[in-house]
């Protein structure tokens, strides 16, 4: 009976040992700033497109940090932001959900401006400004400021904006990978492009 | 006119992977003649047989993998694997202990990773320490060598390639006991009670050097070791880190020649397979570490842990084991080796994360 | 020679030896390229921001004039290698590995290379080094070695470092290009004066000029120009990549380029042999960078030979004089086989960085084996001058492994190529660095832009943000000050006898309200309000009851009194206005507002009414009505003369506009849901629902174009089907007939309303009608033949 007691008494101690020992270090090693939201907003394009189904990019990482959102439902970002989201936050990469879109390569609005009405709904949806122009005056996009969110193309009453590629010059041209030689298989070079 | 677009540089060396495979087959050869001379044929059979088996094997698994066989076939790699792996095997082992160390070097330390360039592991050593362990009698059963009658009379050496052939494929009622014997680490390892000189004088097998005929063999691969780093296939940093660190354990924990002696420096230089694992197993480059200096560290490490095991280990000989052992340290080793790059004030090294 | 104490040379990691191939293109010593008939002088010829043309298509200009003008601080001025015409500025072929198009001047030559004035300096010595750097400035000197960094932006790179050393690279080690050798050979004394300019420019303790010593003819002339001067002609081993200027800096004081730095950094500045003679070119003859030395060579050429070439010069024409032989050319290169980059056209031109065109057959420049995988052999790492792990490079490379690939100093790779060509695999490790650079480099672009996206962002949230702060505040304001506006008069002016008005319009009656009214102001609005109010009560009884006759007489009545009551507060507001200040602009609008509102207000009486009345009105809902719209059309006359006409029919327009985008979204949805679903009966009808509101949308949208004063956009409808002129035209027809229609249609109601003649209203009523019926037809026809098409 005695050891039984002691033993307890003995955990009991333990547990009041470590439990304190615990209670300290959440204290005293609590980490400060930078905190995980800014994290993620960081890895998000910031095309602010609203994709996600949420109003632009900071909702959204708010999103995955507090309401346990995928992470997979970013297409501007694609493959590329969804890695490092998964490295982030320590969790599986995800393929990334069709139903928010598909990854498309960088996009930039045109506004034909021989057909713009001058009504400012896409001025009024850019969510970042790159649209300029007054009610009754042509429109005209900004393409250095443009994220190629697409979301001025819907507002507009007479369907002049174009979503174009960005033209590949001499200055932004990249090289390839080299093509894959003998090593690779099919399915090898899938599990590399991922 | 269609002209091709094309990365550079445009002009390339004749330098091929193919090439360099067989230049480390070519570099053995000095030592594969002294084997035969003082083992008979069974050194040949082993080679023969492990190339068989490791091509075959190659074929199938890159076959079973959707590679392209011949492509991958005709790179040399399968063979060097095979050429090792022969000669560290024992003249005169059975025909399966062969097959089952080649099957098992090419399917599991080289295939199932991905094929040439993707191993940790040094294949020939994974399939030699796999029957080493699995098979201790057959492995430590060493072929007796030439001129061993004039000193041990019950035993002969097995010279000819008939016999040699009866004994591998299981048709010779020989015992073991007629034809094999211990090799000079086996026998200081069990020794208890002699000192060095007494069992010089007791034991044909010691020579002046290291063992009598292992001598010979290491100097052998010596030689070749020398050509390779000659004709640049090899660097000479690997090589050198481990012989100067056997060198510098055995200096250090020589213990004299008493019966507790564990062996002189130049009795551990040129025993066993110190020589071939040093010019021929340490080197690979897949599984070894990248930089000059991580080779020198790589090679340092497969020293010292010859030496641990040679003297206060389990195994009278510990090349494969050491250079297993240090293939799973080479991407460390490679974090912290790092050179300094043109420019900077001092080498980046560790792991890269900044967590 | 006063060498004094021998150079030290210096030993570089790594390094290769190619076969040189050197002396198939220096037999033939120094030629002078022909005249092309045309020149394309891209505008980026140089490292920074494109040149800005300073001349048009069409213009005449003179050999040597400037044709564009550097953009900036980095950038570099561009100069007519001949005289001729402009023929065109745009896109034209430009020599860059990715083959795409550049922006170029296209220059006509006229075949008499007339020069124009230049002012050669006599005395350089005499001048300054800031006229002399600006000199070399307008010359549009970039780096003649390769990378074409502006020459004068280099030499002035640190100015608050002091310059030690000045490096001449006449090392030229990659294999086959002769072009500084041949310089050196044959133009020595322009070289070395050029080393004088930039003497006297920079002032520097020693200089140095670096040879391979493979080019002992090329040392033998530098030494005897040299002369007594304080230049050392440094020979040293031929090694590739020893031209390299981090390597040659290496090889000559043993020092080390910091990463991510410039040779300023540590007190040296390095310059290439052709740099030099276009530095003495453009102060001793004050001739801008015009021409180059480019080496000819490879086998497929059977006159490998040195030119000086005009920059600009189509690469055909110089291969020809070479003698090309087309059907041996394989592999295109300009530049050297270690660095340079292939060409898929002859058409680009020689620029300013071409220092050799390499015109390989297959068996000189053979496609390189299948890559082996990396056996980890190390002969790159040995090979590599800058001290990299290549295959460690390649590696990541192949994961993509970007932060490990900065890790390993990727960056520092200076693309030589002598890891790929000692590579026993071959693998080509040049482009995986290349791709993993631009890759990398294109990433933190985007990062980059996505910050500054992120800031815009926020930077507009915040601005929305403070707009819908102020509008509340703003509306609270007016709330605030109708409160207190109330309190004191129910405090102040309450009377039992006068009804204070019971919901009035807080907005309306505070934008009304002028700063301060008078007594009798204050009566006559009241009474205006109380007058207002009883023709509401009345209008809403009338609304309750449409059968009380006796209600609906009172209306009129009741209106007319609240407007003399209205207008009579509005003339004696406008009296003191006048009197006490100048009309306000936002009185003015203010007054057009409740102008509007009033109108509104009728014309929502109006329908109400109609509405009221149904198809069958009594006599006196009809007269009620008439009433109403007579009032409407009072109201609306006095609105200020614009908005009146104009502002309804945009309402109208816009609202056409809406409709027919919102039918147009609908017929969209519809259809991808019919794509889905192919068979589905019903989604086809609602297709064909969906379509039909489309088409009675847009009739809308265009009767309404056409019915206001406002230009109609030009626009194209882009439509899934888009509509063809024909259809087009045909429905406007119908459109208009409807409209037509639809007036004669009124005029004659109005016509039977007012009891008067209704003959000729009929007559046209159903004129109109035939017109609408022929249309219609008309389109339906050509619908119809549209469909079995």
């Amino acid at each position: 009976m005695g050891i039984v007691v002691t033993a307890i008494l003995v955990l009991l101690g333990l547990a009041l040992i470590f439990g304190a020992i615990l209670g300290y270090a959440a204290i005293r090693f609590k980490v400060e700033g930078d905190p995980i939201v800014d994290q993620i907003n960081a890895v998000l394009p910031q095309t602010q497109c609203g994709q996600c189904g949420h109003p632009g990019c900071k909702p959204y990482a708010e999103g995955i940090a507090n309401g346990g959102e995928p992470i997979n439902k970013c297409p501007p970002g694609g493959e590329a932001t969804i890695q490092a989201l998964a490295d982030l936050l320590d969790v599986e990469p995800l393929p990334l959900d069709a139903e928010h879109g598909e990854e498309k390569p960088r996009m930039v609005a045109y506004i034909r401006e021989a057909e713009c009405i001058g009504c400012t709904k896409c001025i009024q949806a850019c969510p970042v400004d790159a649209i300029l122009g007054a009610a009754k005056q042509m429109h005209t996009v900004i393409v250095d400021e443009c994220t190629g969110c697409d979301l001025c193309v819907e507002p507009c009453p007479v369907d002049c904006i174009d979503m174009l590629p960005l033209p590949t010059t001499p200055q932004n041209w990249k090289w390839d990978y080299p093509l894959p030689g003998k090593t690779l298989i099919a399915t090898d070079a899938q599990r590399g492009a991922a | 006119m269609a002209l091709v677009r094309m990365t550079s540089p445009h002009a390339r060396g004749n330098n091929r992977t193919q090439t360099i495979m067989l230049w480390v087959v070519a570099a053995t050869l000095p030592g594969v003649l002294a084997m035969t001379w003082f083992f008979g044929f069974g050194t040949l059979i082993n080679i023969i047989l492990a190339s068989v088996v490791t091509l075959g094997v190659e074929a199938l698994i890159l076959r079973l993998r959707k590679r392209p066989v011949s492509f991958f076939v005709t790179d040399g790699s399968a063979l060097v694997t095979a050429w090792l792996l022969a000669l560290a095997l024992p003249p005169l082992s059975p025909w399966w202990l062969v097959v089952i160390a080649a099957s098992f070097a090419i399917v599991f330390g080289k295939q199932l990773y991905g094929g040439l360039g993707q191993n940790p592991f040094n294949p020939a050593m994974l399939g030699y320490a796999v029957v080493l362990i699995s098979f201790p009698v057959e492995m430590t059963s060493w072929a007796a060598w030439r001129g061993i009658e004039q000193s041990i009379p019950d035993v002969s050496a097995t010279l000819g390639l008939l016999d040699a052939l009866r004994q591998v494929f299981g048709f010779s009622a020989q015992a073991i006991d007629g034809w094999a014997h211990a090799t000079p680490l086996d026998i200081l390892k069990t020794n208890s009670g002699l000192t060095i000189n007494e069992l010089a004088t007791s034991q044909p097998v010691f020579g002046t050097l290291g063992g009598n005929i292992w001598e010979w063999i290491n100097l052998a691969y010596l030689a070749g070791g020398l050509l390779l780093i000659y004709k640049r296939i090899v660097s000479w940093h690997a090589p050198l880190g481990m012989l100067a660190a056997l060198a510098i354990m055995s200096l250090l924990f020589w213990g004299g020649s008493g019966s507790d002696s564990n062996g002189s420096p130049m009795f551990h230089l040129f025993s066993g397979a110190t020589m071939l694992g040093a010019f021929f197993i340490v080197t690979d480059p897949v599984s070894c570490a990248t930089s000059k200096l991580g080779r020198i560290v790589f090679g340092a490490g497969v020293g010292v842990l010859v030496y641990v095991i040679r003297a206060w280990g389990g195994y009278p000989d510990a090349v494969a084991f050491a250079v297993l052992l240090m293939n799973l340290t080479a991407p460390t080793i490679d974090y912290y080796t790092t050179p300094r790059t043109y420019g900077h004030r001092k080498a980046e090294r560790g792991m890269g994360k900044v967590d | 020679m006063t060498q004094a104490t021998p150079i030290k040379i210096w030993d570089i990691p790594g390094g290769i030896h190619p076969p040189e191939n050197k002396h198939q293109s220096t037999a033939n010593g120094l030629e002078v390229a022909p005249l092309p008939a045309r020149l394309i002088l891209p505008l980026q010829q140089h490292i920074g921001a494109r040149a800005e043309p300073v001349v048009s298509v069409g213009d005449r200009v003179l050999k040597g004039q400037l044709l564009a003008e550097a953009n900036g601080l980095v950038s570099c001025p561009l100069h007519a290698p001949t005289s001729g015409t402009v023929s065109a500025i745009g896109p034209a072929p430009y020599p860059h590995a990715s083959g795409l198009e550049e922006w170029a001047i296209t220059l006509e030559s006229d075949g008499q290379d007339e020069w124009t004035d230049l002012e050669p300096i006599s005395d350089f010595r005499a001048l300054e080094s800031a006229p002399l750097l600006e000199m070399i400035r307008l010359a549009g000197i970039s780096g003649l070695g390769g990378a074409g960094f502006p020459t004068a932006v280099k030499i002035n790179a640190r100015p608050e470092q002091k310059i030690h050393s000045l490096i001449i690279n006449g090392t030229e080690c990659e294999p086959y290009i002769t072009a500084d050798d041949t310089a050196m050979r044959y133009k020595a004394t322009e070289i070395v004066a050029g080393i004088e300019i930039l003497r006297h420019i920079l002032h520097p303790e020693e200089v140095l000029v670096g040879i391979e010593d493979n080019k002992s003819e090329a040392i033998a002339a530098m030494r005897e120009a040299v002369g007594e001067r304080d230049i050392r002609i440094v020979p040293f081993p031929t090694k590739y990549p020893s031209g390299g200027e981090k390597q040659l800096i290496q090889i000559l004081t043993g020092k080390e380029v910091p990463s991510g730095g410039l040779p300023a950094d540590i007190g040296m500045v390095c310059q290439n042999i052709g740099t030099l003679l276009a530095i003495h070119d453009a102060i001793i003859l004050g001739q801008p960078l015009i021409k180059r030395i480019t080496t000819l060579t490879g086998e497929a050429l059977t006159h490998p030979t040195n030119v000086e070439a005009l920059i600009g010069t189509p690469i055909r024409d110089l291969l020809e004089f070479a003698g090309l032989q087309p059907d041996r050319l394989y592999r295109l290169v300009m530049g050297g086989p270690m660095m340079g980059f292939t060409l898929q056209s002859m058409d680009a031109p020689v620029i300013k960085t071409s220092n050799c065109l390499l015109a390989g057959t297959l068996e000189e420049l053979p496609p390189p084996p299948v890559a082996q995988p990396c056996i980890r052999c190390g002969l790159c790492s040995e090979a590599c001058p800058a001290m990299l792990l290549p295959q460690q490079l390649h590696w990541f490379a192949l994961g993509k492994e970007y932060d490990q690939l900065k890790r390993l100093n990727l960056f520092d790779c200076i693309e030589c190529g002598c890891c790929s060509y000692v590579c026993p695999s071959s693998i080509p490790l040049v482009q995986y660095y290349r791709a993993s650079k631009s890759e990398i480099r294109a990433l933190e672009l985007q990062q980059h832009k996505a910050e500054h996206s992120k800031q815009r962002f926020e930077q507009r949230q915040q601005r929305l943000q403070r707009e819908a702060e102020q509008k509340e505040a703003d509306r609270k304001a007016r709330a605030d000050k109708a409160a207190r506006m109330k309190a004191a008069k129910e405090a102040g002016t309450a009377s039992p006898d006068t009804p204070a008005p019971a919901e009035p319009d807080v907005a309306r009656v505070t934008a009304q309200k002028p700063a301060g009214l008078n007594a009798e102001q204050k009566q006559l609005k009241i009474a205006a309000a109380t007058a207002q109010m009883a023709l509401k009560k009345a209008q809403k009884q009338v609304a309750a009851n449409p059968d009380n006759a006796e209600l609906k007489a009172q209306v009129p009545v009741l209106e007319q009194a609240w407007r003399e009551a209205q207008q009579r507060f509005d003339a004696s507001l406008g009296e003191a206005s006048v009197k006490a200040t100048p009309a306000p602009s936002a009185g003015a609008d203010d007054e057009t507002k409740r102008l509007k509102i009033e109108a509104a207000m009728l014309r929502a009486s109006l329908k109400k009414a109609e509405r009221a009345a149904g198809d069958t009105p009594t006599e006196e809902q009809e007269k009620e009505i008439y009433a109403l719209r007579e009032q409407v059309a009072v109201a609306e006359a006095r609105l200020p003369k614009e908005t009146a006409a104009k502002k309804p029919v945009d309402e109208n327009l816009k609202k056409a506009k809406l409709d027919a985008a919102m039918a147009k979204a609908a017929l969209k949805k519809a259809e991808r849901a019919q794509a889905d679903n192919m068979d589905d009966p019903a989604l086809q009808e609602e297709v064909e629902r969906c379509r039909d509101i489309l088409t009675e949308a847009l009739h809308t949208l265009e009767q309404a174009e056409a019915n206001t004063s406002q230009p109609v956009p030009e626009r194209e409808r882009v439509d899934k089907k888009p509509i063809d002129e024909a259809t087009r035209q045909r429905k406007t027809e119908l459109a208009m007939a409807k409209a037509a229609y639809k007036k004669a249609e009124q005029s004659f109601k109005q016509a039977q309303e007012a009891n008067a003649d209704t003959g000729a209203a009929q007559a046209e009523l159903d004129r109109t009608k035939e017109a609408l019926n022929t249309a219609a037809k008309a389109l339906a026809e050509h619908m119809a033949s549209k469909e079995t098409d």
